[in-house]
Protein backbone atom coordinates (compact mmCIF):
# COMPACT_ATOMS: atom_id res chain seq x y z
CA UNK A 1 0.00 0.00 0.00
CA UNK A 2 1.72 3.21 -1.08
CA UNK A 3 1.88 6.37 1.84
CA UNK A 4 -0.79 8.35 -0.37
CA UNK A 5 -3.07 5.53 -0.01
CA UNK A 6 -2.74 4.81 4.06
CA UNK A 7 -2.88 8.52 4.41
CA UNK A 8 -5.94 8.49 2.64
CA UNK A 9 -7.45 5.80 4.12
CA UNK A 10 -6.37 7.06 7.61
CA UNK A 11 -8.12 10.51 6.95
CA UNK A 12 -11.34 8.80 5.70
CA UNK A 13 -10.97 7.49 9.38
CA UNK A 14 -10.11 10.98 10.66
CA UNK A 15 -13.51 12.07 9.42
CA UNK A 16 -15.40 9.71 11.96
CA UNK A 17 -13.28 10.66 14.43
CA UNK A 18 -13.71 14.26 14.04
CA UNK A 19 -17.56 13.71 14.02
CA UNK A 20 -17.68 11.78 17.09
CA UNK A 21 -15.66 14.78 18.76
CA UNK A 22 -18.09 17.57 17.77
CA UNK A 23 -20.81 15.41 18.25
CA UNK A 24 -19.41 14.81 21.87
CA UNK A 25 -18.80 18.87 22.41
CA UNK A 26 -22.18 19.52 20.95
CA UNK A 27 -24.15 17.65 23.49
CA UNK A 28 -21.95 17.43 26.55
CA UNK A 29 -21.53 21.26 26.97
CA UNK A 30 -25.34 22.61 27.30
CA UNK A 31 -25.67 18.78 29.10
CA UNK A 32 -23.02 19.36 31.72
CA UNK A 33 -24.82 22.71 32.26
CA UNK A 34 -27.92 20.89 33.01
CA UNK A 35 -25.78 18.21 35.37
CA UNK A 36 -23.98 21.49 36.79
CA UNK A 37 -27.76 22.90 37.87
CA UNK A 38 -29.08 19.73 39.17
CA UNK A 39 -25.93 19.51 41.23
CA UNK A 40 -26.15 22.84 42.65
CA UNK A 41 -29.97 22.55 43.17
CA UNK A 42 -31.76 23.43 46.22
CA UNK A 43 -33.71 20.33 45.92
CA UNK A 44 -31.57 17.68 47.74
CA UNK A 45 -32.90 14.64 45.64
CA UNK A 46 -32.09 16.45 42.36
CA UNK A 47 -28.78 16.87 44.05
CA UNK A 48 -28.25 13.45 45.19
CA UNK A 49 -29.61 12.17 41.98
CA UNK A 50 -26.93 13.99 39.25
CA UNK A 51 -24.17 13.41 42.26
CA UNK A 52 -24.60 10.07 41.92
CA UNK A 53 -24.94 10.31 38.17
CA UNK A 54 -21.68 12.24 38.03
CA UNK A 55 -19.99 9.30 40.46
CA UNK A 56 -21.47 6.67 38.07
CA UNK A 57 -20.36 8.37 34.96
CA UNK A 58 -16.16 9.61 36.63
CA UNK A 59 -15.85 6.16 38.04
CA UNK A 60 -16.53 3.72 35.37
CA UNK A 61 -14.81 3.13 32.15
CA UNK A 62 -15.69 5.05 29.41
CA UNK A 63 -15.51 2.05 26.97
CA UNK A 64 -17.89 0.18 29.51
CA UNK A 65 -20.25 2.68 29.40
CA UNK A 66 -20.84 2.46 25.41
CA UNK A 67 -21.09 -1.01 25.35
CA UNK A 68 -23.86 -0.39 27.93
CA UNK A 69 -25.55 2.18 25.62
CA UNK A 70 -25.35 0.15 22.28
CA UNK A 71 -26.37 -3.23 24.14
CA UNK A 72 -28.99 -1.84 27.05
CA UNK A 73 -31.48 -1.44 24.54
CA UNK A 74 -31.51 -4.94 23.77
CA UNK A 75 -31.16 -6.10 27.45
CA UNK A 76 -33.15 -4.35 29.20
CA UNK A 77 -35.86 -3.62 26.76
CA UNK A 78 -35.58 -5.79 24.04
CA UNK A 79 -35.40 -3.68 21.29
CA UNK A 80 -33.28 -5.26 18.47
CA UNK A 81 -29.96 -3.77 18.00
CA UNK A 82 -29.23 -2.57 14.01
CA UNK A 83 -25.40 -2.07 12.68
CA UNK A 84 -26.78 1.68 12.36
CA UNK A 85 -26.95 2.42 15.83
CA UNK A 86 -23.63 1.59 16.26
CA UNK A 87 -22.15 5.54 15.84
CA UNK A 88 -25.66 6.67 17.24
CA UNK A 89 -24.50 4.65 20.42
CA UNK A 90 -21.34 6.56 20.76
CA UNK A 91 -22.21 9.75 20.27
CA UNK A 92 -24.61 8.99 23.52
CA UNK A 93 -22.10 7.12 25.03
CA UNK A 94 -19.57 10.00 25.00
CA UNK A 95 -21.98 12.97 25.35
CA UNK A 96 -23.32 11.65 28.64
CA UNK A 97 -19.74 10.50 30.08
CA UNK A 98 -18.31 13.71 29.29
CA UNK A 99 -21.51 15.88 30.42
CA UNK A 100 -20.08 14.91 33.55
CA UNK A 101 -16.77 15.87 33.80
CA UNK A 102 -17.95 19.46 32.19
CA UNK A 103 -20.67 20.00 34.77
CA UNK A 104 -17.92 19.45 37.47
CA UNK A 105 -15.89 22.09 35.79
CA UNK A 106 -18.77 24.20 35.72
CA UNK A 107 -19.31 24.21 39.51
CA UNK A 108 -16.18 25.08 40.04
CA UNK A 109 -16.31 27.64 38.12
CA UNK A 110 -19.31 29.33 39.29
CA UNK A 111 -18.51 28.79 42.72
CA UNK A 112 -14.91 30.39 42.29
CA UNK A 113 -16.79 33.70 41.64
CA UNK A 114 -17.21 36.31 44.75
CA UNK A 115 -20.48 35.86 47.01
CA UNK A 116 -19.99 39.87 46.28
CA UNK A 117 -20.97 39.73 42.75
CA UNK A 118 -24.14 38.19 43.33
CA UNK A 119 -25.10 41.01 46.29
CA UNK A 120 -24.11 43.44 44.26
CA UNK A 121 -26.41 42.27 41.84
CA UNK A 122 -29.21 41.51 43.88
CA UNK A 123 -29.15 45.11 45.59
CA UNK A 124 -28.92 46.55 41.70
CA UNK A 125 -32.32 44.69 41.31
CA UNK A 126 -30.82 42.35 39.09
CA UNK A 127 -33.42 38.92 38.55
CA UNK A 128 -31.70 35.74 39.62
CA UNK A 129 -31.85 34.20 35.66
CA UNK A 130 -30.29 37.84 34.96
CA UNK A 131 -27.56 37.76 37.22
CA UNK A 132 -26.76 34.70 36.38
CA UNK A 133 -26.75 35.21 32.51
CA UNK A 134 -25.21 38.85 32.57
CA UNK A 135 -22.80 38.75 35.40
CA UNK A 136 -21.78 35.03 36.74
CA UNK A 137 -21.99 33.05 33.35
CA UNK A 138 -19.06 35.42 31.27
CA UNK A 139 -17.04 35.41 34.39
CA UNK A 140 -17.44 31.63 34.61
CA UNK A 141 -16.73 30.81 30.61
CA UNK A 142 -13.74 32.81 31.14
CA UNK A 143 -12.42 30.83 34.39
CA UNK A 144 -13.15 27.66 32.89
CA UNK A 145 -11.66 27.79 29.61
CA UNK A 146 -8.28 26.44 30.38
CA UNK A 147 -9.77 22.79 32.32
CA UNK A 148 -12.73 23.51 29.15
CA UNK A 149 -9.67 22.60 27.25
CA UNK A 150 -7.72 19.95 29.06
CA UNK A 151 -11.17 18.02 28.98
CA UNK A 152 -11.68 18.92 25.18
CA UNK A 153 -7.86 17.68 24.28
CA UNK A 154 -8.82 14.43 26.28
CA UNK A 155 -11.45 14.06 24.04
CA UNK A 156 -9.88 14.11 20.51
CA UNK A 157 -7.48 11.01 21.97
CA UNK A 158 -10.44 9.18 23.61
CA UNK A 159 -12.48 8.91 20.18
CA UNK A 160 -10.21 5.98 19.66
CA UNK A 161 -12.55 4.04 22.25
CA UNK A 162 -15.15 4.22 19.59
CA UNK A 163 -13.41 0.91 18.05
CA UNK A 164 -15.21 -0.90 21.02
CA UNK A 165 -18.52 -0.34 19.11
CA UNK A 166 -16.83 -1.30 15.89
CA UNK A 167 -16.92 2.03 14.77
CA UNK A 168 -14.24 2.68 12.31
CA UNK A 169 -12.37 5.80 13.20
CA UNK A 170 -9.00 6.61 12.76
CA UNK A 171 -7.18 4.66 15.33
CA UNK A 172 -9.35 2.03 13.68
CA UNK A 173 -7.67 2.22 10.53
CA UNK A 174 -4.77 2.40 11.33
CA UNK A 175 -4.72 -1.07 13.25
CA UNK A 176 -6.08 -2.67 10.52
CA UNK A 177 -3.23 -1.40 8.66
CA UNK A 178 -0.65 -1.85 10.33
CA UNK A 179 -1.78 -5.49 11.21
CA UNK A 180 -2.48 -6.18 7.02
CA UNK A 181 0.48 -4.43 6.33
CA UNK A 182 3.41 -5.49 8.45
CA UNK A 183 4.46 -1.62 8.97
CA UNK A 184 4.83 0.92 11.86
CA UNK A 185 4.19 3.80 9.72
CA UNK A 186 0.15 4.17 10.24
CA UNK A 187 0.60 4.47 13.85
CA UNK A 188 3.55 8.03 13.11
CA UNK A 189 0.26 9.28 10.97
CA UNK A 190 -2.19 8.39 13.21
CA UNK A 191 -0.21 9.93 15.94
CA UNK A 192 0.47 12.69 13.90
CA UNK A 193 -2.91 13.42 12.97
CA UNK A 194 -4.04 13.40 16.83
CA UNK A 195 -1.55 16.26 17.73
CA UNK A 196 -1.97 18.22 14.75
CA UNK A 197 -5.74 17.95 15.36
CA UNK A 198 -5.10 19.06 19.67
CA UNK A 199 -2.88 21.80 18.44
CA UNK A 200 -5.52 23.20 16.77
CA UNK A 201 -7.76 22.94 19.94
CA UNK A 202 -4.95 24.74 21.88
CA UNK A 203 -4.65 27.25 19.32
CA UNK A 204 -8.58 27.89 19.23
CA UNK A 205 -8.52 27.64 23.09
CA UNK A 206 -5.57 30.33 23.32
CA UNK A 207 -7.42 32.86 20.66
CA UNK A 208 -10.62 32.32 23.34
CA UNK A 209 -8.40 33.38 26.45
CA UNK A 210 -6.71 36.14 24.66
CA UNK A 211 -10.87 37.08 23.67
CA UNK A 212 -11.42 37.29 26.95
CA UNK A 213 -8.26 38.91 28.20
CA UNK A 214 -9.91 42.55 28.17
CA UNK A 215 -10.65 42.32 31.86
CA UNK A 216 -9.24 40.25 34.84
CA UNK B 1 -40.73 62.56 56.65
CA UNK B 2 -38.82 59.11 57.63
CA UNK B 3 -37.40 57.13 54.90
CA UNK B 4 -36.83 54.39 56.86
CA UNK B 5 -37.88 52.56 60.06
CA UNK B 6 -36.11 49.80 61.42
CA UNK B 7 -37.99 48.55 65.06
CA UNK B 8 -36.84 45.96 67.39
CA UNK B 9 -35.01 44.06 64.81
CA UNK B 10 -33.18 40.66 65.90
CA UNK B 11 -30.33 38.56 64.45
CA UNK B 12 -28.86 35.72 65.31
CA UNK B 13 -25.79 33.27 63.82
CA UNK B 14 -25.72 29.96 65.12
CA UNK B 15 -27.09 31.21 68.62
CA UNK B 16 -24.90 34.10 68.92
CA UNK B 17 -26.89 37.06 68.90
CA UNK B 18 -25.46 39.83 67.14
CA UNK B 19 -28.65 42.46 66.86
CA UNK B 20 -30.59 42.56 69.88
CA UNK B 21 -33.81 44.44 69.69
CA UNK B 22 -32.48 47.26 67.49
CA UNK B 23 -34.87 50.67 66.74
CA UNK B 24 -33.87 53.07 64.43
CA UNK B 25 -35.84 55.80 62.16
CA UNK B 26 -33.72 57.44 59.55
CA UNK B 27 -35.44 60.77 57.98
CA UNK B 28 -35.33 62.35 54.80
CA UNK B 29 -32.09 64.57 53.93
CA UNK B 30 -30.31 62.87 57.06
CA UNK B 31 -27.04 61.08 57.32
CA UNK B 32 -26.66 58.89 59.75
CA UNK B 33 -23.10 57.59 60.71
CA UNK B 34 -23.47 53.85 62.62
CA UNK B 35 -20.23 53.18 64.65
CA UNK B 36 -18.62 50.89 67.06
CA UNK B 37 -16.48 48.20 67.76
CA UNK B 38 -15.78 44.72 65.66
CA UNK B 39 -18.24 42.55 65.78
CA UNK B 40 -20.61 44.98 67.58
CA UNK B 41 -23.31 44.62 64.56
CA UNK B 42 -23.04 47.46 62.57
CA UNK B 43 -22.36 45.87 59.32
CA UNK B 44 -25.26 42.74 60.09
CA UNK B 45 -27.59 45.70 61.09
CA UNK B 46 -26.53 47.30 57.44
CA UNK B 47 -27.23 43.42 55.86
CA UNK B 48 -30.08 43.32 57.28
CA UNK B 49 -31.82 46.86 56.16
CA UNK B 50 -30.77 46.04 52.10
CA UNK B 51 -32.02 42.62 52.47
CA UNK B 52 -28.59 41.07 52.39
CA UNK B 53 -29.80 39.24 55.86
CA UNK B 54 -32.90 38.46 56.56
CA UNK B 55 -33.40 39.69 60.52
CA UNK B 56 -34.58 36.91 62.55
CA UNK B 57 -37.76 39.53 64.41
CA UNK B 58 -38.69 43.00 63.80
CA UNK B 59 -39.81 45.16 61.00
CA UNK B 60 -38.12 47.06 58.37
CA UNK B 61 -39.88 49.41 55.92
CA UNK B 62 -38.87 52.06 53.83
CA UNK B 63 -40.77 54.90 51.92
CA UNK B 64 -38.50 54.50 48.10
CA UNK B 65 -35.64 52.74 47.07
CA UNK B 66 -31.98 52.28 48.45
CA UNK B 67 -28.50 51.76 47.04
CA UNK B 68 -25.59 50.45 48.59
CA UNK B 69 -22.06 50.66 48.22
CA UNK B 70 -19.77 47.87 49.19
CA UNK B 71 -16.46 47.88 51.16
CA UNK B 72 -14.58 45.96 48.47
CA UNK B 73 -16.67 47.60 45.87
CA UNK B 74 -18.38 44.96 44.20
CA UNK B 75 -18.00 46.36 40.61
CA UNK B 76 -18.44 44.02 37.65
CA UNK B 77 -14.83 42.92 36.26
CA UNK B 78 -16.19 42.05 33.19
CA UNK B 79 -18.20 45.52 32.66
CA UNK B 80 -16.40 49.05 31.49
CA UNK B 81 -17.22 51.36 34.11
CA UNK B 82 -19.53 53.19 32.30
CA UNK B 83 -21.43 49.72 31.48
CA UNK B 84 -21.08 49.18 35.53
CA UNK B 85 -23.63 52.54 35.68
CA UNK B 86 -25.59 52.38 33.28
CA UNK B 87 -26.17 48.42 33.16
CA UNK B 88 -28.88 47.94 36.14
CA UNK B 89 -30.54 51.05 34.67
CA UNK B 90 -30.70 49.77 31.08
CA UNK B 91 -32.25 46.20 32.28
CA UNK B 92 -33.64 46.62 35.45
CA UNK B 93 -35.34 49.75 35.47
CA UNK B 94 -35.83 49.72 31.71
CA UNK B 95 -34.96 53.04 31.31
CA UNK B 96 -34.28 55.13 27.63
CA UNK B 97 -30.37 54.38 26.72
CA UNK B 98 -30.13 58.15 26.01
CA UNK B 99 -31.10 59.51 29.29
CA UNK B 100 -29.46 56.65 31.23
CA UNK B 101 -26.00 57.64 29.13
CA UNK B 102 -26.45 61.22 30.11
CA UNK B 103 -26.76 60.31 33.71
CA UNK B 104 -24.11 58.07 33.92
CA UNK B 105 -21.48 60.50 32.08
CA UNK B 106 -22.54 62.89 34.53
CA UNK B 107 -21.97 61.13 37.39
CA UNK B 108 -19.17 59.87 36.33
CA UNK B 109 -17.78 63.95 36.20
CA UNK B 110 -18.78 63.97 39.44
CA UNK B 111 -16.50 61.66 40.37
CA UNK B 112 -14.24 63.73 38.68
CA UNK B 113 -13.90 59.76 36.49
CA UNK B 114 -14.88 61.11 32.52
CA UNK B 115 -11.87 59.76 31.48
CA UNK B 116 -12.44 56.18 32.83
CA UNK B 117 -15.52 56.05 31.29
CA UNK B 118 -14.10 53.19 29.12
CA UNK B 119 -11.89 51.62 31.13
CA UNK B 120 -11.74 48.11 32.82
CA UNK B 121 -12.21 48.15 36.97
CA UNK B 122 -8.96 46.34 37.76
CA UNK B 123 -7.47 48.83 35.56
CA UNK B 124 -8.64 51.83 38.44
CA UNK B 125 -7.15 51.82 42.16
CA UNK B 126 -9.07 51.15 44.84
CA UNK B 127 -10.42 54.81 45.38
CA UNK B 128 -11.34 55.43 41.58
CA UNK B 129 -13.64 51.62 42.27
CA UNK B 130 -15.05 53.11 44.99
CA UNK B 131 -15.91 55.71 43.10
CA UNK B 132 -17.35 53.94 40.20
CA UNK B 133 -19.68 51.99 42.81
CA UNK B 134 -20.75 55.22 44.11
CA UNK B 135 -22.17 56.21 40.75
CA UNK B 136 -23.60 52.78 40.00
CA UNK B 137 -25.49 52.80 43.19
CA UNK B 138 -26.62 56.72 42.43
CA UNK B 139 -27.75 56.02 38.99
CA UNK B 140 -30.75 54.04 39.96
CA UNK B 141 -31.78 57.05 41.68
CA UNK B 142 -32.02 55.57 45.66
CA UNK B 143 -33.85 57.37 48.26
CA UNK B 144 -31.29 56.27 50.56
CA UNK B 145 -27.46 55.47 49.92
CA UNK B 146 -26.08 52.68 52.53
CA UNK B 147 -22.12 52.68 52.97
CA UNK B 148 -21.03 49.37 54.54
CA UNK B 149 -17.23 50.52 55.40
CA UNK B 150 -16.73 52.16 52.01
CA UNK B 151 -13.19 53.32 53.00
CA UNK B 152 -11.59 50.00 55.16
CA UNK B 153 -10.14 48.91 51.98
CA UNK B 154 -8.15 51.25 50.90
CA UNK B 155 -5.58 53.20 51.99
CA UNK B 156 -5.12 56.33 54.01
CA UNK B 157 -4.39 58.24 50.90
CA UNK B 158 -7.50 56.79 49.08
CA UNK B 159 -9.92 57.07 51.33
CA UNK B 160 -9.69 61.26 51.27
CA UNK B 161 -11.33 60.84 48.07
CA UNK B 162 -14.05 59.22 49.09
CA UNK B 163 -14.81 60.87 52.15
CA UNK B 164 -15.36 64.08 49.98
CA UNK B 165 -17.58 62.49 47.52
CA UNK B 166 -19.89 61.43 50.83
CA UNK B 167 -19.72 64.94 51.96
CA UNK B 168 -20.62 66.33 48.68
CA UNK B 169 -23.58 63.89 48.42
CA UNK B 170 -24.34 65.17 51.84
CA UNK B 171 -24.26 68.57 50.97
CA UNK B 172 -26.79 68.25 48.09
CA UNK B 173 -28.79 66.32 51.04
CA UNK B 174 -28.81 63.07 49.97
CA UNK B 175 -29.96 60.49 52.25
CA UNK B 176 -27.34 58.09 53.62
CA UNK B 177 -26.62 55.49 56.41
CA UNK B 178 -22.68 55.18 56.74
CA UNK B 179 -21.26 52.13 58.83
CA UNK B 180 -17.86 53.54 59.30
CA UNK B 181 -14.35 53.77 61.48
CA UNK B 182 -13.15 57.27 60.41
CA UNK B 183 -14.26 59.01 63.20
CA UNK B 184 -13.31 62.47 62.37
CA UNK B 185 -15.21 61.87 59.27
CA UNK B 186 -18.39 60.76 61.29
CA UNK B 187 -18.42 64.01 63.40
CA UNK B 188 -17.76 66.09 60.72
CA UNK B 189 -20.35 65.01 58.15
CA UNK B 190 -23.10 63.11 60.06
CA UNK B 191 -26.35 64.51 61.48
CA UNK B 192 -27.13 61.63 63.85
CA UNK B 193 -24.37 59.16 65.40
CA UNK B 194 -25.39 55.43 65.80
CA UNK B 195 -22.81 53.81 68.42
CA UNK B 196 -23.25 50.13 68.40
CA UNK B 197 -22.08 48.08 71.59
CA UNK B 198 -22.60 44.35 71.79
CA UNK B 199 -25.51 44.13 69.41
CA UNK B 200 -27.59 46.96 70.69
CA UNK B 201 -27.58 50.57 70.47
CA UNK B 202 -25.26 51.97 73.25
CA UNK B 203 -25.40 55.58 72.84
CA UNK B 204 -27.42 57.57 69.93
CA UNK B 205 -27.60 61.21 69.41
CA UNK B 206 -26.09 64.40 67.24
CA UNK B 207 -22.26 64.71 66.87
CA UNK B 208 -21.57 67.05 70.03
CA UNK B 209 -23.97 64.81 71.97
CA UNK B 210 -22.11 61.81 72.12
CA UNK B 211 -18.49 62.87 71.25
CA UNK B 212 -19.56 64.05 75.25
CA UNK B 213 -21.47 61.03 76.10
CA UNK B 214 -21.08 60.23 79.55
CA UNK B 215 -21.58 56.68 78.33
CA UNK B 216 -18.65 54.40 79.65
CA UNK B 217 -18.37 51.89 76.69
CA UNK B 218 -18.50 55.18 74.38
CA UNK B 219 -15.75 56.87 76.42
CA UNK B 220 -13.32 53.52 75.94
CA UNK B 221 -14.11 53.49 72.30
CA UNK B 222 -13.69 57.26 71.50
CA UNK B 223 -10.25 57.02 73.84
CA UNK B 224 -9.17 53.74 71.76
CA UNK B 225 -9.30 56.03 68.64
CA UNK B 226 -7.49 58.93 70.31
CA UNK B 227 -4.32 56.51 71.18
CA UNK B 228 -4.48 55.19 67.35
Amino acid sequence: MSLQTMIQELAAGMLVSVKIFVCTLVFSLPLGMVLCFGRMSKWWPVRILTKFYISVMRGTPLMLQLLVVYFGPFFIFGIKITPGYRLTATYIGFAINYAAYFAEIFRAGIESIPVGQYEAAKILGYSRGQTFLHIILPQMVKRVLPPVTNETITLVKDTSLAFALAVTEMFTTAKQIVAAESSMVPFIIAALFYYVFNLLVAMVSEALEKKLSYYR
Amino acid sequence: MSLLEISHIRKNFEGLEVLKDISLRVEQGQVVAIIGPSGSGKSTLLRCCTGLETADGGTISYTGSFGLVFQNFNLFPHYSVLKNIMDAPLRVQKRPKKEVREQAESLLGKMGLSEKADAYPYQLSGGQQQRVSIARALALNPQILFFDEPTSALDPELTGEILKVIKELAAEHMTMVIVTHEMNFARNVADYIVFMDQGVIAEEGTPKELFHSANPRMQEFLRKFEEM
